[in-house]
């Protein structure tokens, strides 16, 4: 057993006082361990090298799965033939349409049922077939021996064409998912107060999430109980995924993540492969491994749907925004999947505005469906409405700081004027602009570009905030005090490389006064641990953390009411004190947690946490602001950012540590929305993917991205939030930089780029346009 | 993105390699390397189909074992799957996003690159043999201190890279440790840590 010493973190400072039974706990008003920059708890195992992720389970017997995909964007499969691929060397399972597996399961996409292999496939990388191998090398040379014969049909590609009357349809019933529309006031009367009205035309292309560990799983049956890993962002979505498909009860899928390598949206759900990984193992009697190959991520399993936005604003000379009219187009691709999903969001809810009017529309084209991809909409309309600020900062003469803080709503506007917990909108503007010396930067800029160098600099801002970020029901956590004072904490979230766990062995430390690491932490399995949603929309840690504190505190409640047996004295007198449970009447009655005796007894004490409620009539959310300086070579037409300012109200900052690395990794992520990533489908002759892996498909690299990235904490008690008072990080980090970096080229350039990404090929045809005049 | 394939002594003799193999089971994989300053390759002594395996002799993190292995498959495969040392993350498989970079020679490699009869005889090195013990090594601990990381499936490559640059170079300035990793690709975008990391480790290692 271990030593108090090594267990505890601290003698004789307090801990969180216990509530009442029944009370909630207090807010902290100040914290031993949370917030404080700490090294991950699972780092060992991230850095050793022996951490598991999903691809690297190897089973005994296990053998490897591979897909065959559709090569057209829309065809019918007329013939398939995979009679010699059977006989192949080391070939175990093959699964076909016709498979007895296989062949009365269906998949849905929302709410389109259709057979799990599908004859009609309508996206290029739709799935065919599927074998199984002794060696992946087996199992791909297999593949090429499957024979397809395909009825090749006319496909659509380019989402602005969807609604042209002659379009090719995706499906009979046409080309539109739906339709969505918001207003408020009036926008004719807006525009008729306005001093001045001025409309664009934007775009922003398609983004592949790419995370880094592909997506796959591996499958085994133990009789009629079927137990995955998968890369996933959440366990028990893809447990019930699974359940309903093979119309298993969810007692026999057992689904286990206890690493990922990355998902960013793109694995908050299972996909065929994952049946297909289920089936090949039932048919063959042997485990099955299904790592899809970097070319199949980027054609099936989601993306951030391309937009095109026409944005027309009203704005007085005071700066008064008058009236927003917003419209976009974004395709879902071949099924329905949220094309245009939240785009309008920012324009709805960031700045006063009493007039606003938005309507979208959502259509289908033959490529991948969507998935949710880090703070979904978001980008896009960032995109158009903070460039929109930019210019009319420029047309009324105002510092576009100025115009922002001029126009900071106090209320929900977009949710009928409900008030958030909190907004640090204001601050995250001002304090960002202070620190990142804002007036100085703009200053020096503009001096720089009088001079003669083919190199320009310009400095650019933007705001956001994130549509959710406050998280809610429903988490259950169990945390368990072992009989020499360590702990093991058991959650079903996953931690996608955010620091979950660190966060929630520090929530759990600062109330029972162990030290995180003396915390184990079992997690992201459906056979063993509490159930979660999955880790995605920036809420799991105000859902899960709260909850790991409900649970902390109940044990501290049972192990009271244990000692107060031994000391004689009610558990309502006692105080729990990190090491020590003490009667606060009489300082003389004191027993270690170790010798409380009926937790000697019995081995262990639990305690099992809820997620309560969000507060009602209130709207928890995210804000944040971003400034970034950059140079542009007007030869090459390469821009070089110098550096970025990120200010973010996320409320309580949970690990500085990790807070700060999501920040990095937002901007990062923005930068490569904003200059490098696009997805090019051949949209005039076959339709086909052209870019199809990361050579082609540009990721930021070390060599693109600042080193000079800051980030400022904009820390605002929310105590109406949640127990902890953190809100959502990992979306709104990502949301405003690609904007700011439009508004600093067009200070560079007197351009603007109003289609993103900015590519060195971009910059040099608008100034070659500038110089024609 | 790739590490100068010419330097004296950084790579794999590819010529008597294909000697021994034939051109036809492996010109493909050679897809992307400056094949026009390299002399021909003699005619193959004998040819192995793609199918039957060879017996070839590795020596990984300090100790020499045979594996049995199919004349195309990757190192990173033997590595993984085969040997079973998982700490060398597969990403892409062909060659751009350097989670499977290991040191051969002291030299960053891509390890989905590097066919394993290619890897017959050199020194490979491994996240797991950069260990000392139980106990993470410097650049692992550099890593940890400085959280240059995230989901943590990059990592392995992004410090084997930092290794390879630190066993050349042990005091880089930033631009030499951003040069170092600009082949493996971090789409959690941790790079500042890693630039970070980078010099703490030559700190470490220093000591």
């Amino acid at each position: 057993m271990a030593q108090d010493d090594n267990i505890y973190y601290t003698r004789g400072l307090e801990v969180p006082e216990t509530p009442e039974p029944g009370a909630k706990p207090k807010f902290w008003e100040k914290t031993a361990v949370v917030g404080k920059p700490t090294p991950r708890v699972d780092g060992y195992e991230r850095l050793s090298g022996t951490a598991v992720y999903p691809s690297d389970i190897k089973l005994p017997n296990m053998i490897y799965g591979a897909l065959l995909r559709c090569p057209h964007p829309n065809a019918r499969i007329k013939k398939l033939d995979a009679g010699r691929a059977r006989k192949m060397p080391g070939v175990r399972a093959v699964m076909t349409g016709d498979s007895a597996e296989a062949k009365n399961l269906k998949w849905r996409y929302d709410d389109f049922t259709v057979p799990l292999l599908d004859p009609h496939c309508r996206f290029e990388g739709e799935a065919v077939a599927a074998v199984a191998a002794d060696t992946p090398y087996q199992a791909r040379d297999a593949l090429a021996e499957i024979h397809v014969e395909y009825e090749v049909l006319p496909h659509l590609a380019d989402h602005d064409r969807a609604m042209d009357e002659n379009a090719p349809k995706v499906h009979k019933t046409g080309n539109l998912v739906g339709k969505d529309e918001y207003s408020r006031g009036d926008s004719e009367k807006g525009f008729a107060r306005a001093d001045t009205v001025v409309e664009r035309t934007y775009h922003t292309q398609c983004e592949l999430h790419t995370p880094m560990e592909l997506h796959g799983c591996v499958a085994n049956w133990e009789g009629d109980r079927l137990t995955i890993w998968e890369s996933s962002q959440g366990v028990y979505a893809v447990q019930s995924t699974i359940a309903e498909v093979l119309d298993l009860p969810f007692s026999r899928v057992r689904v286990i993540g206890h690493y990922m390598g990355g998902g960013f949206g793109s694995k908050l759900q299972p996909g065929k492969y994952t049946v297909l990984a289920a089936l090949l193992a039932r048919q063959a009697a042997r485990p099955v491994k299904m790592i899809l190959t970097r070319e199949e991520t980027y054609l099936s399993v989601g993306n951030r749907p391309a937009s095109t936005m026409h944005l027309k604003a009203g704005i007085k000379n005071d700066g008064t925004l008058t009236a927003l009219d917003f419209r976009c187009t974004g395709p879902s691709g071949a099924y329905p999947a949220g094309g245009t999903s939240l785009v309008d969001w920012l324009i709805r809810d960031l700045y006063q505005c009493d007039n606003v009017s938005c309507r979208s529309n959502d259509v289908y084209i033959n490529a991948g469906p969507a998935r949710p991809f880090r703070a979904p909409g978001h980008p896009q309309g960032s995109w158009a409405l903070e460039q929109m600020i930019d210019e009319l900062a420029e047309k009324t003469g105002m510092d576009p700081v100025d115009l922002r803080l001029k126009n900071i709503p106090e209320v929900s506007q977009a949710r009928g004027g409900m008030p958030y917990t909190t907004t640090g909108l204001a601050r995250c503007i001002r304090e960002g602009a202070e620190k990142f010396g804002w007036k100085d930067a703009v200053k020096k800029a503009r001096q720089h570009n009088q001079s003669n160098s083919h190199v320009k600099r310009g400095a650019g801002m933007a705001a956001c905030l994130w549509i959710v970020g406050g998280g809610g029901q429903p988490s259950t956590v169990v945390i368990k005090l072992f009989r020499d004072g360590s702990v093991n904490l058991n959650m079903g979230a996953s931690d996608i490389g955010t620091g979950t766990k660190t966060i929630m062995a520090l929530v759990a430390a600062e109330e029972l006064g162990v030290k995180p690491e003396m915390i184990q932490i079992e997690h992201a399995d459906t056979g063993t641990t509490q159930y979660a949603t999955p880790s995605g929309g920036s809420k799991t840690v105000p859902t899960e953390a709260p909850t790991v504190r409900n649970a902390a505190v109940e044990v501290k409640r049972r192990v009271l009411e244990m000692a107060s047996v031994d000391l004689g004295v009610p558990a309502e007198d006692l105080d729990y004190n990190g090491a020590e449970i003490v009667s606060r009447s009489d300082k003389d009655k004191r027993i270690r947690v170790t010798e409380v005796s009926r937790l000697k007894k019995r081995g262990v004490v639990v305690g099992v946490g809820y997620r309560g409620p969000n507060p009602s009539g209130k709207t928890v959310n995210p804000f944040g602001a971003q400034f970034c300086e950059l140079e542009v070579n007007q030869k090459t037409g390469e821009i070089r950012i110098l550096r970025f300012l990120a200010a973010h109200d996320s409320g309580r900052v949970m690990n500085r540590l990790t807070y700060d690395n999501q920040v990095f990794g937002g901007i990062v992520m923005g930068i490569g929305f904003g200059l490098t990533e696009f997805r090019q489908l051949d949209t005039r002759q076959t339709g086909k993917l052209c870019n199809r892996n990361w050579h082609d498909y540009k990721l930021p690299t070390a060599l693109d991205v600042p080193a000079d990235m800051e980030s400022l904490p904009i820390e605002i008690d929310d105590p109406e939030a949640n127990n902890t008072g953190a809100k959502g990080l990992g979306e709104p980090v990502t949301i405003p930089t690609a904007p700011a970096i439009a508004n600093a080229l067009y200070m560079a350039t007197g351009i603007r780029f109003t289609r993103a990404p900015v590519t060195p090929l971009e910059v040099r045809r608008h100034l070659d346009l500038q110089k024609e005049g | 993105m790739h590490y100068d394939e010419k330097k004296p002594g950084g790579g794999v003799t590819r010529r008597g390699f294909m000697q021994i193999i034939g051109t036809g089971a492996v010109g493909a994989s050679f897809a992307g390397v400056a094949m026009a300053a390299r002399p021909e390759p003699a005619p193959p002594e004998k040819m192995i189909p793609a199918e039957n395996t060879v017996k070839i002799r590795l020596h990984v993190n300090g100790a020499k074992q045979e594996v049995l292995a199919e004349p195309r498959w990757s190192l990173l495969y033997v590595l993984r799957e085969v040997i079973g040392l998982t700490g060398t993350k597969e990403g892409c498989s062909r060659g751009e996003c350097g989670a499977c970079t290991v040191l051969i020679d002291n030299i960053p490699r891509y390890a989905c690159m590097t066919l394993a009869v290619e890897a017959e005889g050199r020194k490979i090195t491994t996240v797991e043999g950069l260990m000392d013990g139980e106990q993470l090594g410097p650049v692992q601990t550099a890593f940890l201190e400085e959280d240059a990381y995230q989901c943590g499936y990059c990592t392995p490559g992004q410090i084997m890279s930092v290794e390879g640059l630190l066993r050349k170079n042990p005091d880089p300035g930033t631009d030499e440790i951003r040069t170092a990793v600009s082949g493996n690709l971090c789409r959690c975008g941790a790079y500042k840590n890693i630039f970070r990391a980078g010099k703490k480790a030559a700190s470490l290692k220093n000591k």
